[in-house]
């Protein structure tokens, strides 16, 4: 299998080309920029035929021209960070109502203001109700997979459904590190053409896509959306499977766990921060301490099912957020409380938001949160239950 | 033929689903407005009082569904599965031989 030594962007521009993307409409910001600018250079270099680029005047444009080349049955891709991706969000919903199986890649990036280009997961989290899935990755072999996986899945046909896979600004985007491509006729087997479940080209039978809904029709086609997401985690784990399967590196779990097997405390996240929080487990466990991570890959569709099973059995959860929703809380903690409210599962569940604008998060610091946890469960009470863990006093 | 459309519409059926299950997968609509009727939200329907109407067809023209058609004897009709009731019709009628009727369904 060739190997690359690429950035977090080329792993993704690697993959959006090795997918045979058809349609790529993007427009620049930092930290995404290298990833359509690698596919522009793919195309000047002739690497890749039959794909049209399609510069645009914004985000918002660029979602748009998206949804109009998947409405034709082409295979989509685009690019963004944070206030790109919110200039976007109108069109996000309708990619998504449409039914439309786009593949976009949100490099996490901080909301301003104050002006921050610097890694931090609200603005992908912001974008949670829009009827998009999202993956979130650890490193830039995952970036790669995540793309390739994305639009077998966004095109499933139960599925119909955009898919965002998210990395990191900079610790992923501009960091190099090997990730194995495997060789494109293994990927055509893989990924084969889209088969479209319409086209706009379908001039013997014309129709228009999202027109008026009234009252009497729109609750259903909700109810549709709703029904393709549940079914989308099936489609996850089994193109999860497959993938492990032909490639050697298995994504059927939407949480990856990892030395949870005897677990009284875990750490749970998303992205690359968990790679930091696996490094910091292993150093405790040599210490001791009885820790594990959970590594949450899919956001949306929220696997419930997976956070009760692992739930059931531990003392603490302790959750990473990089991302805050003012007037609540850390946004992963607050979905995985929930999930596990009428459950019998009720593990002590502490919310450290960590890392925010791109702050660094490291295994000292994972260390210190796993001795606080173990205050926590020994006394059986909790400090507090959202903690600014890096705030200067 | 009582439609604008003539034997085309005649023949047509509203598309009403039932069930979920009946439901195009993504929202588009199947067919143009032949069978996607649009005149089911008015509140106020128009009525045309023949013994008024001098057959100028003001309301013809200014009728932007357009809803009013003329029948093969002169007089003007209204295709209610168009007519949203926004009244134009009424408005411009020099002879006010349109009267706005709240409709009972």
């Amino acid at each position: 299998m060739p190997k690359k030594v690429v950035s977090g962007n080329y792993a993704a521009a690697y993959a959006a080309k090795h997918a045979r993307v058809e349609v790529v409409a993007a427009y620049p910001i930092t930290p995404q920029t290298s990833i359509i600018e690698k596919i522009a250079e793919f195309i000047a270099n002739g690497e890749v035929e039959n794909l049209q680029y399609v510069p645009v005047e914004s985000e918002h444009s660029a979602m748009a021209a998206c949804i109009g080349a998947s409405a034709t049955g082409a295979r989509a891709f685009t690019a963004t960070s944070a206030q790109g991706l919110a200039l976007m969000h109108e069109m996000l919903h309708w990619a998504a109502g449409a039914r439309l199986p786009i593949v976009m890649v949100d490099v996490n990036r901080a909301m301003a203001p104050p002006w921050s280009v610097w890694d931090d997961q609200t603005d992908s989290l912001a974008q949670r109700d829009t009827g998009w899935m999202q993956f979130y990755a650890e490193n830039n072999q995952e970036v790669y997979d995540g793309v390739l996986m994305a639009f077998k899945i966004a095109e499933h046909e139960k599925v119909n459904l955009p898919v965002m896979i998210v990395e990191s600004a900079f610790i992923l985007s501009h960091t190099y590190d090997v990730v194995d491509m495997p060789e494109q006729e293994e990927i055509d087997e893989f990924l084969p053409p889209r088969k479209p479940l319409y086209t706009l080209t379908d001039f013997e039978n014309p129709f228009s896509v999202g027109a008026l809904g009234t009252p009497a029709d729109y609750y259903e086609f909700r109810y549709k959306i709703a029904g393709a997401m549940e079914e989308a985690k099936k489609v996850i784990k089994e193109v999860g499977r497959e993938f492990g399967e032909r490639f050697g590196r298995d994504y059927s779990q939407m949480i990856e766990l990892y030395r949870t097997d005897d677990a009284e405390i875990v750490f749970m996240g998303m992205g690359s921060l968990m790679g930091t929080v696996k490094e910091a487990v292993d150093m405790l466990r040599s210490e001791g301490y009885k820790v594990g991570a959970a590594k949450v890959r899919w956001f949306r569709p929220f696997p419930k099912e997976e956070l009760y099973e692992l739930a059931k059995n531990v003392e603490g959860i302790a959750v990473l957020d990089r991302n805050f929703s003012f007037g609540q809380e850390g946004i992963l903690f607050n979905e995985a409380k929930g999930v596990l409210y009428n459950t019998d599962a009720k593990p002590i569940m502490k919310n450290y938001i960590v890392g925010l604008g791109g702050r660094d998060l490291t295994v000292n610091d994972v260390k210190a949160i796993a001795k606080n946890m173990k205050e926590i469960i020994e006394k059986d009470e909790l400090d507090r239950e959202v903690e600014w863990y890096h705030l200067k006093r | 033929m009582n439609t604008l459309f003539g034997e085309k519409k005649a023949k047509a059926e509203k598309l009403v689903f039932k069930s979920v299950d009946e439901y195009p997968e993504a929202p588009i609509t199947l067919g143009t407005t032949l069978l996607n009727f649009t005149g089911d939200w008015r509140t106020f329907m128009p009525v045309v009082d023949e013994s008024k109407c001098i057959r100028c067809y003001i309301c013809w023209k200014f009728c932007p569904e357009p809803a009013i058609y003329i029948r093969e004897d002169g007089h003007v009709a209204v295709d209610y599965d168009y007519c949203k009731g926004c009244g134009i019709c009424a408005n411009e009628c020099p002879t006010k031989a349109i009267s706005m009727v709240r409709e009972e369904k």
